[in-house]
Formats: structure tokens, C-alpha cells, sequence
């Protein structure tokens, strides 16, 4: 990041935007104060393009924008009817592809998965549900891993790591037999403002630091009142 | 010109969102006033006993007789409403859905903490009792739903909101506050 920022410019359905080569598309657009929604995304991770929740069109092909570098004179489509109703798809899929009882959750309000699914609009998913066979790891002194709602993102897998920067969660396995793994040892040592971390980072209630659940009484949960990705539309206004 | 006909009932569900419906307050006197009700929990009417506009469910399937009523529902309403997070995705009730109906019953009427290991093991097995099915089912996997309210249970308020859009033949139109999963 030392070398000097060359500025470049771009389009965002038509919006003219302003951006620094080596950004991606994401990054640049939120910027700008557009919002592209993603999930598997965590600022200051390295990008995952694992959701593709994010996916957008730049001269009629498709690419995740958590991945993609923007360049000079990129025209991006972002809101446009049939990317929105494609990105709605993979929300409902990964809706049934688990198990997410939204009523019996403790991230329930400050879920991202849920929170998109409400911008959305999604009050049925279009496909069958799955109802898949998965675990709960609750064994561990601090963190519980409950396998029913993991959508794989690997935000965990990427993100959290000890001070000696080992790290904590790892993936077993491919595709649709992924599984997330935990080393409860190395979980049961985090210090609680790691520990804290984890949860918050998992943008649905896979990771839960444990007894801690139901503390922000609904209402005043994150996406109670305003859709996710408003702080993004409104920064710019 | 008659009062459009309402009916409603509760499936595998818990009659929270039947509830949440008399949650409406005084909003219940209009109700009343332009709609009639025939078969529900509410008028405690059993039977059909004419062509109804709206059917509300609550509830998903989970044995023979959820199911029967829910295609005797389909049969007599022009609309039919999957009511709440039951009905829409099995709720919690479909929990179960990935053990084996063997393994939830002997659970429940040999190993629970409650049976006395002394009794004999009974499990109920009458005819005369519905059977329970393989997994808990959403209304719409069964018979065709023609709108969805969700909600754990859905605010009185998307209720109101989903009645009198109906009602007034207006597309139903729901802010971000009302749509809520739980």
C-alpha cells in the first residue's frame, strides 16, 4: 500500500464513480456509497468470492466484485432486475440448503444472512428445503459451533487466529460436504475480545460465544429497523 | 353484496399465530364488520359451509390429518395464506426432520426422562389416530399457497396490513419493518 494511489474512474449502472487502481469492484462501489451485497466478504480479509452473493455484470459476464479489480473505464451493473432476482436465488438457497429457524436463533436481528434476506424481500424460498442432517459442537468452554446454520463462508477460516497467529477454525472436505471445524483448545484459550470477535464475525449464528446469547433485546438488534447496507447508501448522501 | 368469507386453522403449529391475529386490538370491530368468518378455531365452526375468499394457515404438515385439512382448505378458498415461519419453512417442529420418525417416538414414549422404566412400553399406534409423517412439511410443498406472511409469529400488523390489501383488491405492498423472521 505505499505505492501512490493512481486514481481511475468507472461506472456503477450508469453512475459515474471514482476509484484507486488495485481496488476491487466492492471495495470501490461502497466507496462511492453503492451498496453490492456480500457475505462471504469481511473487510481486511482476504476475499473469499465464496458466496457470490456479490456477483454483478461488466460487458455481459459475470464476476464476484468481492474479487474482481476494477479498472479504467469499467462499466458495472449492479442493481438491475435480473442480478438482483439471481443474488435473491443464492440467498434462498443457502436458506434451505441448512437448517435456519430464524425464531430459535441468537443472532437473529443481527444476522446477515437473515438481514439480506429481508432486503430482499425473501418470504418464501423458490426451492425445496433440504433439511439436512448436521451437528451441534457445544463441547467447547467458549465457542459453540452449530453446523445447522454455517453457510461456509469462511469468514472464520480466514479471519480469526490466536496471537501466535494460529489458526482456529479450519474446512474439512469439498463442495456440499464442507464442514467447518474448530480446535477447541486453541477456541478455549481466545481471550473474551477474541472470543467476542468470532461471533461477530460469523455473519450467521454458527459461531456463538457462549452464554452470552439474547443480550440486545429486539428492537434495537442491527437490522431491526433499517436493511442492511443502508450505512453504505447513506454515507454518501 | 355478501361479506367476503374468512377461515382459518392451525396445523403443526403452536396457535401463536392465530394469537398475533387477535393481537389486531380494536381493528377486530372493522374486521368484523366487513368480513364474515365461517370455519375456524376462533368461531369454533368445524365444517366448510360455503366457497370461502381467504384461508389463513398456520403450521406446517406433520401427520395425515394437517394434511387432509390443508387440501380441504384448498378446495374451498380462492386464496389461501401460508400464516407464519411453521407454515412457510416447518418451524420448529421440523426439527425432527432429520432423525428418523422410529428414533423421535421411541424418544419420546420409551427413553424420555419422564417414563418410568417399570411401565411398559407403549407406543400409540390406533387407527383411528393420524399418522405422522416422514418429516414436517411446508403448506407450499403440499397444495399451491397463493402469499406468504412470515413471522415468529407475523406482527398483527403485516396481518392487518396482508387483510385489508386483500380485502381492497390492492397488491400487497410490505415496508421493511414487517417483514420479520422471527
Amino acid at each position: 500500500m505505499s505505492k501512490p494511489k493512481t486514481p481511475i474512474h468507472f461506472t456503477v449502472d450508469g453512475k459515474k464513480c471514482q476509484a484507486f487502481l488495485g481496488q476491487t469492484i466492492l471495495q470501490a462501489a461502497k466507496d462511492n456509497g453503492v451498496y453490492i451485497p456480500a457475505l462471504c466478504r469481511w473487510e481486511g480479509f482476504e476475499p473469499a468470492g465464496a458466496c457470490r452473493v456479490c456477483t454483478v455484470r461488466v460487458a455481459g459476464r459475470t464476476m464476484a466484485a468481492c474479487t474482481q479489480p476494477v479498472t479504467e473505464g469499467m462499466a458495472v451493473e449492479n442493481n438491475v432486475p435480473d442480478l438482483q432476482d439471481m443474488r435473491k436465488s443464492l440467498i434462498e438457497m443457502l436458506f434451505v440448503e441448512g437448517n435456519h429457524m430464524c425464531p430459535t436463533c441468537e443472532k437473529s436481528g443481527n444476522c446477515e444472512l437473515q438481514a439480506l434476506a429481508y432486503r430482499f424481500q425473501m418470504l418464501v424460498p423458490r426451492f425445496p428445503f433440504q433439511f439436512p442432517a448436521r451437528k451441534v459442537e457445544a463441547a467447547g468452554k467458549k465457542i459453540l459451533l452449530e453446523h445447522n446454520r454455517c453457510i461456509k463462508c469462511l469468514r472464520c477460516v480466514r479471519g480469526v487466529r490466536t496471537r501466535d497467529n494460529k489458526a482456529v477454525f479450519g474446512a474439512l472436505r469439498r463442495s456440499r460436504d464442507k464442514e467447518i471445524t474448530v480446535d477447541q483448545a486453541l477456541a478455549a484459550a481466545l481471550p473474551e475480545k477474541q472470543a467476542r470477535q468470532a461471533m461477530d464475525r460469523c455473519p450467521v449464528g454458527s459461531i456463538l460465544r457462549k452464554e452470552v446469547g439474547f443480550v440486545v433485546p429486539i428492537g434495537k438488534r442491527k437490522y431491526d429497523k433499517e436493511p442492511i447496507g443502508s450505512d453504505v447508501e447513506k454515507a454518501k448522501d | 353484496m355478501s361479506k367476503p368469507v374468512i377461515a382459518t386453522a392451525s396445523l403443526a403449529g403452536c396457535f401463536g399465530c392465530h394469537m398475533s391475529f387477535l393481537d389486531i386490538d380494536e381493528r377486530i370491530l372493522a374486521l368484523v364488520d366487513l368480513v364474515e368468518f365461517n370455519k375456524s378455531p376462533i368461531n369454533d365452526i368445524k365444517t366448510f359451509t360455503k366457497p370461502v375468499d381467504i384461508g389463513i394457515i398456520e403450521g406446517g404438515c406433520c401427520n395425515s390429518e394437517n394434511v387432509e385439512v390443508l387440501r380441504e382448505f384448498r378446495k374451498h378458498c380462492k386464496v389461501l395464506i401460508s400464516l407464519g415461519e411453521c407454515a412457510i419453512m416447518g418451524g420448529l417442529p421440523a426439527m425432527r426432520n432429520a432423525i428418523p420418525v422410529r428414533e423421535c417416538l421411541e424418544e419420546a414414549y420409551f427413553h424420555s426422562p419422564t417414563i418410568d422404566p417399570a411401565d411398559p412400553k407403549i407406543m400409540p399406534g390406533d387407527e383411528d389416530l393420524p399418522i405422522i409423517l416422514d418429516k414436517v412439511y411446508p403448506l407450499h410443498e403440499i397444495v399451491k399457497i397463493d402469499a406468504y406472511l412470515p413471522g415468529c409469529p407475523p406482527s398483527a400488523d403485516l396481518i392487518w396490513k396482508a387483510l385489508t390489501s386483500l380485502l381492497e383488491g390492492k397488491p400487497l405492498d410490505l415496508s421493511y419493518n414487517l417483514i420479520k423472521f422471527d
